[in-house]
C-alpha cells in the first residue's frame, strides 16, 4: 500500500531519467543512509562494527569495482585480489614517504596505481574473450601476489614481510592504526563507499556506462556503431581497478591494521567474484546485497550451533560452513540466476501492483 | 650490460657446463607437465561435452585421492578402496548432473561456471569433514606402484629418474590413448563428439544429453583419480594441491579449451618451461617464479593466438 507511485507525475525528461524516479525509493534511501551514518555506530558495538559492518562496506566497494568490469563491460576477471593489493601497498608506501598528508588522500590515491596496473593487464582483453580472459587475468593475480612477497621495497624491508598500518590522524582524531576506534574507522569507510558508489552510479548511467554496456552486449555491434573498443575496455579496467584498489587500501588501513601478502590471494578474488554473481551482474545494489550475503552468512552460520546448544568443534563448524555455503551458492544460482538484485526488482514490481498480479 | 649477460648468455653457459642438471630439470619438467596435462584433460572432457568450464576439476583430484587414502586408513583393502573410490566418483557424476547441470541447463556460461565454484566449496567442506583436514600419505606400495629410483650415468653426471615418475608418465600416456580410442572408435565416443559439436543436433538424433553428461563427468572423475594418485604419491594428499590444480588453467588456454592434444602439448610446454625458467632465470628476480610463469607464458601465447594453440576458432557474427 505504501509503495505506490500514484500521483507522482514526471513532467520533464530529467525527472523521467532520474535514478530514483519514485518518491518512496528516495525516502527509503535517505532513511538507509541516516541509519548507516547515525544509528549503526551508536547501536552496534565495536564487535559488530569490526566484524560485520566495516568488512561489509569494503567488500561491497570491491564488488562494485569488479561489477563495473564484469557486470557492465562483460569482461571476466580474477585479478581483483591483486589489484586490491596494489592499492594497499601504494597507500602504504605513500604514507611512509609523506606521513603528514592526510591518510584519506593516500587511500584514494592508492587506487590510481591500481588503475594503471589494471589497465596494463587489461590490454589483452581486446583480443581475448570469456574464459580465456579469465585465465589471463589470473596472470595478474599470481604475478602481483608474488611481487608482494618477493619485493622487499614494497613492505619497507621489514623482517616480517607484512605491512603495519601506522597511526594517522584527521583533525586530531586517529583514523587508522591501533588507537583508532571502530566508530571512526566505520564512518570514514562509509563516507568513501558512499562517495564512490555515487560516482560509479553516475558513471554507469552516463555515456561511458552506456558504451560499456554496448560492449558487453555485443562488442562487434558496439564497434560498428562507433564505440572504439580499446579505450572503452581499458577505461573499464582502469576504473574497476581504481575502485578495487581503494577497497584494498581500506581493507588494510581501516579493517585489518596489518596485512601479509596472502591477504590478497586468489581466494579474495573468488570471494569478490562470488559477491558480484550472487548479488547480480550489472547492478550496483546487487554488490551490496551480495557482499551482505557472502560475508554475513558464514558469520551467522558460525553462531548457529552455540545458539542451539550443540557442542561441535570449531573445525567441524568451518567444514559444515563451507558445505552449506557451497550448496547455497548452487541453490541460489538455480533459483535466481540473475542474482539478488533481480529478486529485489521482482519483489518491488509485485509491491507496486499489489494486490493485482500485474 | 651485465644484466643482459645474466639474462641472455649466462643461463645457456650454465646449461652447457652442467648438461646432467639440464637433463634432470627437463625430466622433472616433463613429469610435472604430464600431470598438468592430466588435470587439463579433465577440464577439456567436460568443456567439450557440456560447455561447462568446470572449476571443480582441481578439487575432484584432491577429493578422489582423499577418498582413496581415507578408505584405506579406515581398514578397507587398497584395491577394494580403489574400486569404491571409482564408485564414489560415479555417484558424484550422477549427483552433479541431477542437482547442478540439469536445473541450470541453458543458463549463461558464467552461471554454470559459478555453480562449479559452489561445488568446489561443497567438496572441500565435505572432504575435510569426512576425512579430516590433515595431510596424508598416498598409498603407493599397496597399489603396486614402484618405489625407488634409477640413476643414469650420462652426460658426465648422474640423472635420477624416480620409478614413480616413470610409472606416472606411462599411466598418463595409456590413459590418453584409451580416451582417444574411446572418442574415436566407440559408440559412446561418437555420441560425445556429436554433443561437443552441437547440443541441439545431438538431441535431435536421439542422443541423451543427460546420459552423456554423466559419462563425461565420470570420465573426468576417473582422470581426476589417476591424477590424484600420481600427484599424491609425489607429494602428499591435502587441499593444498588445489593451488597446483589451478596450474591446469594456463595449460588449458595454451592448448585451447576444446582440444585434447592441446591439453597434452600445453601441459608439456608449461611443465618444461617453468622448471627451466625457475632454475636458470628465477634467481635473477628472487625465485619463486613457478607461481606465475605459466600464466605469463599463456598470456603471451594468447596475444598471438586468442584461442590457444589448438583451440577452435570462434567466428562471431552480428
Amino acid at each position: 500500500m505504501l509503495y505506490r507511485e500514484v500521483g507522482q507525475y514526471r513532467t520533464n525528461y530529467r525527472a523521467d531519467m532520474a535514478i530514483f524516479p519514485i518518491r518512496q525509493d528516495r525516502i527509503g534511501l535517505a532513511i538507509i543512509l541516516a541509519i548507516a551514518f547515525l544509528v549503526v555506530p551508536l547501536v552496534g558495538g565495536s564487535f559488530f562494527l569490526d566484524v560485520v559492518a566495516i568488512p561489509f562496506l569494503i567488500y561491497a566497494l570491491a564488488a562494485i569495482g569488479l561489477n563495473l568490469l564484469t557486470g557492465y563491460t562483460g569482461l571476466l576477471s580474477l585479478g581483483t585480489g591483486g589489484f586490491m593489493g596494489i592499492g594497499a601497498y601504494t597507500c602504504y608506501k605513500l604514507t611512509t614517504w609523506f606521513p603528514d598528508v592526510d591518510i584519506i588522500v593516500w587511500i584514494l590515491t592508492g587506487g590510481f596505481a591500481a588503475a594503471a596496473v589494471g589497465a596494463l593487464f587489461g590490454v589483452p582483453s581486446l583480443r581475448i574473450k570469456g574464459f580465456y580472459l579469465l585465465v589471463a587475468t589470473l596472470a595478474a593475480q599470481f604475478f602481483l601476489q608474488w611481487a608482494f612477497e618477493r619485493v622487499p621495497w614494497l613492505y619497507n624491508n621489514n623482517v616480517s614481510g607484512t605491512i603495519e598500518v601506522p597511526t594517522r590522524t584527521l583533525l586530531g582524531l586517529p583514523i587508522t592504526g591501533a588507537t583508532a576506534t571502530p566508530v571512526t574507522r566505520y564512518e570514514v569507510a562509509l563516507c568513501i563507499v558512499v562517495v564512490l558508489t555515487w560516482l560509479a552510479s553516475n558513471l554507469v548511467h552516463g555515456r561511458i556506462g552506456r558504451s560499456w554496456m554496448a560492449v558487453r552486449d555485443m562488442d562487434i555491434a558496439a564497434e560498428l556503431i562507433g564505440i572504439s573498443l580499446l579505450p572503452t575496455k581499458l577505461l573499464s579496467f582502469a576504473v574497476s581497478s581504481y575502485i578495487c584498489g581503494v577497497a584494498g587500501a581500506m581493507l588494510v588501513f581501516l579493517w585489518y591494521g596489518s596485512a601479509e601478502p596472502s591477504v590478497f590471494s586468489i581466494d579474495l578474488s573468488f570471494t569478490i567474484l562470488f559477491m558480484v554473481i550472487i548479488g547480480g551482474l550489472g547492478s550496483l545494489l546487487g554488490c551490496f546485497l551480495g557482499a551482505a550475503l557472502i560475508h554475513v552468512l558464514p558469520i551467522l552460520l558460525r553462531g548457529v550451533p552455540p545458539a542451539l546448544g550443540l557442542d561441535i568443534g570449531s573445525s567441524t563448524v568451518e567444514h559444515l560452513n563451507l558445505m552449506i555455503v557451497g550448496a547455497l551458492i548452487i541453490l541460489f544460482l538455480v533459483a535466481e540466476p540473475f542474482g539478488l538484485a533481480r529478486l529485489w526488482q521482482t519483489g518491488k514490481q509485485k509491491l507496486r501492483v499489489w494486490p493485482f498480479p500485474y | 650490460m651485465h644484466l643482459l649477460y645474466l639474462i641472455l648468455i649466462d643461463p645457456f653457459a650454465q646449461m652447457g657446463a652442467a648438461p646432467d642438471l639440464l637433463a634432470q630439470t627437463l625430466w622433472e619438467g616433463l613429469v610435472s607437465g604430464v600431470l598438468y596435462a592430466l588435470i587439463a584433460l579433465g577440464f577439456v572432457l567436460i568443456y567439450k561435452a557440456s560447455g561447462v568450464f568446470n572449476f571443480a576439476q582441481g578439487i575432484m583430484v584432491v577429493f578422489s585421492a582423499l577418498t582413496l587414502v581415507g578408505l584405506y586408513a579406515a581398514g578397507v583393502p587398497a584395491l577394494l578402496a580403489l574400486a569404491i573410490t571409482v564408485g564414489v566418483m560415479f555417484v558424484l557424476a550422477v549427483a552433479v548432473e541431477r542437482l547442478v547441470l540439469r536445473p541450470l541447463v541453458n543458463r549463461p556460461d558464467i552461471i554454470l561456471f559459478m555453480a562449479t565454484f559452489g561445488l568446489t566449496y561443497f567438496l572441500i567442506g565435505f572432504g575435510e569433514l569426512v576425512f579430516g583436514g590433515d595431510t596424508k600419505q598416498m598409498i603407493t606400495a599397496q597399489l603396486y606402484l614402484p618405489a625407488g629410483a634409477i640413476d643414469l650415468h650420462i652426460l658426465g653426471g648422474i640423472v635420477t629418474l624416480q620409478k614413480l615418475d616413470i610409472a606416472a608418465a606411462i599411466i598418463a600416456s595409456l590413459m590418453v590413448a584409451a580416451l582417444a580410442f574411446v572418442f574415436q572408435y566407440t559408440r559412446i565416443g561418437r555420441a560425445l563428439r556429436a554433443v561437443a559439436d552441437s547440443h541441439r543436433a545431438a538431441l535431435s538424433v536421439g542422443i541423451s544429453l543427460n546420459q552423456i553428461w554423466v559419462i563425461v563427468w565420470f570420465a573426468a572423475g576417473i582422470v581426476a583419480l589417476a591424477t590424484g594418485i600420481m600427484w599424491g604419491a609425489r607429494s602428499e594428499v591435502s587441499f593444498a594441491l588445489e593451488v597446483v590444480a589451478l596450474k591446469a588453467l594456463p595449460v588449458l588456454i595454451l592448448g585451447g579449451f576444446t582440444s585434447i592434444p592441446g591439453a597434452i602439448v600445453g601441459g608439456l610446454i608449461i611443465g618444461l618451461s617453468e622448471k627451466l625458467f625457475e632454475l636458470y632465470w628465477g634467481p635473477l628476480v628472487g625465485g619463486g617464479t613457478e607461481a606465475w610463469f605459466a600464466y605469463v607464458v599463456a598470456l603471451i601465447v594468447l596475444f598471438f593466438r586468442p584461442h590457444g594453440l589448438f583451440g577452435e576458432v570462434i567466428i562471431e557474427r552480428i
